[in-house]
């Protein structure tokens, strides 16, 4: 490989349809990535300044705004942060609450990045199908929240709204919280289809085998978190390594691949069943957490007058850390006494652990290979509008779209199906 | 500004995302997909702002995505509408005070860029596609001034 063999490919920072704005640049060797550069900063927002400048319970809705496809994993750290500051205790039914709050978000997270993942290596019906089952537990979500994303469930002390045990007035059957039980039943009966697309289609494994593969050192070394690492066969979850809200009281297990007799070979195709299968395993505690559930008050600090007034006399540093959808998260905020704005606020989202295993995943692959490793991170940011292609030599450059890199991609697809037929 | 006929039948929309927080985009794209639909009113989302008639903007523009989010509306074909998606977009919302913030998008538009809003934090699938329905009534409006 000689060096003026070398091109460098931008890509981002416009998706057309899912991502927010963030730039890759890749080096490539002909069809080959030699190298890859993530520049992030598109999307930067000073959310943390902000939040410097604003009472802690003002800070509730900008830090959901963080994210809104996990805004429940922001809302849980930044309240669980300022609690542990001030020494507040959530009352026990609202960490059942945020129990079942967080597992609905990372089913419909996970269905999300399945339709997203299918759609980079062209099977659009499978993206219809995810989108279309997805829009259940969103129904769901909004039936508890109020609203069908950036939900504001959360409060320092507990939650704001209560889950009725009838959820529905017209439904008289003897289940408790009907509607949820209503909804993991249609996911369970769902899942076997998830898992024939996904696992059996033989196309699909062609694409996503041995493709982006992450091994375990590497994971370790990179400090990469959640279904990323977890595929390579890292033990790392932080529902079972330092418990929050009600998971210390629930029975869960790491879920790696060689648990369900799969090697643990990080490539795409691990990282998809890691994520399926957390999709049972979320279905799982959220039925341990409905019988678990006890009676009582959702909020330990009802008068939000004397919370704030507690706030502000408070003094200490708190930390919230969460297993997010996409891996491990964490804030980090400190009261001052006679302040009543926060003192430090500091918010690192699993993304950004992940965005340095783009590296070892992309090194060796295809171009045509960018969409599906570019999204077998669930980045929640992340960006293939525009690709342009520098030659080093003349100087002459050439760009493709995202329509002709998903274009590539699917022409990947219908070329290996095309050596079966 | 004159507008073919053909412009308001079937509007093709590019999306665009100036800094927001996913949720309104996750959002257009569930107004494409089965349960709303958008499709089946000639609505189509496209790769390319050359091949839009709608610009979705989503977000309170970043410092980084100002020059972009200008060049994105150089780049689509006149006739054209933008439609600001989401509060942040039309007052930068929740961001209202930060440092690295260049909106509302308006305020970086052309005088004469045709601009609709459609608020929710995030807004609604159904109110995307109200929004859209308004973007032909105003197309409409807009061609019988010209005539």
């Amino acid at each position: 490989m000689s060096k003026d063999a070398t091109y460098e490919v931008p890509i981002g920072p416009i998706h057309p349809a899912l991502k927010e704005p963030f730039m890759v640049k890749f080096k490539l060797d002909g069809e080959t990535i030699v190298d890859a550069d993530p520049h992030p900063g598109m999307n930067h927002r000073g959310i943390e300044f902000m939040g410097m400048h604003r009472n802690p319970l003002k800070v509730i809705p900008l830090a959901e705004r963080i994210c809104g496809i996990c805004s429940i994993v922001h809302q849980h750290m930044y309240t669980t942060a300022v609690e542990h500051a001030a020494g507040i205790e959530p009352t026990n039914r609202a960490r059942y609450i945020r129990t079942i709050m967080c597992e609905l978000e990372r089913i419909h997270s996970h269905v999300l990045w399945a339709g997203v993942a299918a759609h980079e290596i062209g099977f659009d019906t499978h993206l219809h199908f995810t989108w279309k089952i997805r829009e259940k537990v969103m129904d769901l979500l909004e039936e508890i929240s109020g609203n069908r994303v950036n939900y504001s469930m959360w409060t320092v002390g507990g939650v704001r709204r209560d889950i009725p045990k009838k959820m529905y007035r017209r439904d008289f059957s003897p289940k408790m919280y009907p509607k949820i039980q209503n909804t993991l039943e249609y996911y369970e009966k769902l899942y076997g289809k998830l898992e024939d697309i996904f696992l059996g289609d033989p196309s699909i494994r062609l694409r996503t085998k041995n493709i982006g593969i992450l091994t375990e050192k590497e994971a370790l070394e990179l400090c990469g978190v959640g279904p990323t690492v977890r595929a390579s066969g890292v033990k790392k979850d932080v529902r079972i390594d330092q418990p929050y809200a009600a998971y210390g009281d629930l029975e869960l297990d790491y879920v790696i691949p060689s648990r369900y007799g799969y090697e643990n070979t990080g490539d795409v195709f691990s990282k998809t069943l890691v994520r399926l299968k957390e999709i049972l395993q979320s279905i799982d505690l959220i039925r341990q957490c409905v019988q678990k559930m006890p009676d009582e008050d959702i909020d330990s600090e009802p008068k939000k007058a004397a919370l704030l007034n507690k706030l502000k006399k408070a003094d200490g540093e708190g930390i919230g850390r969460i297993e997010a959808p996409r891996g491990e998260a964490l804030h980090y905020v400190r009261l001052k006494e006679g302040h009543e704005e926060l003192d430090n606020w500091k918010v690192r989202a699993s993304t950004y652990n992940n965005l340095a295993t783009y590296a070892p995943m992309f090194l060796g692959e295809q171009i045509a290979d960018i969409p599906i490793i570019a999204a077998c991170i669930d980045p929640c940011i992340g960006c293939m509008d525009r690709a342009e292609i520098v030659d080093i030599n003349t100087g002459e450059q050439t760009s493709y779209d995202h329509e002709e890199l998903h274009e590539m991609s699917v022409r990947k697809t219908r070329e290996i199906l095309g050596d079966k037929l | 500004m004159k507008l073919s006929k053909t412009f308001d039948k079937a509007l093709w929309v590019f999306h665009m995302n100036s800094g927001s927080c996913n949720a309104c985009d996750i959002e257009i794209v569930a107004a494409i997909t089965p349960r709303y639909d958008a499709e089946r009113f000639g609505i189509k989302l496209v790769g390319s702002p050359r091949h839009a008639d709608v610009l979705l903007f989503t977000g309170p523009v970043t410092k980084k995505m100002k020059d972009r989010i200008l060049r994105v509306y150089e780049q689509t074909p006149d006739p054209k509408v933008v439609m600001i998606i989401g509060n942040c977009g039309s007052t930068t919302g929740v961001y209202y005070d930060s440092y690295a913030i260049e909106g509302p998008i308006d305020s970086l538009l052309p005088d004469d860029a045709h601009v609709l809003y459609v608020n929710g934090c995030p807004v609604r699938p159904e109110n995307i596609i109200n929004g859209v329905k308004e973007a032909w009534l105003y197309l409409e409006k807009i061609r019988g001034d010209d005539k």
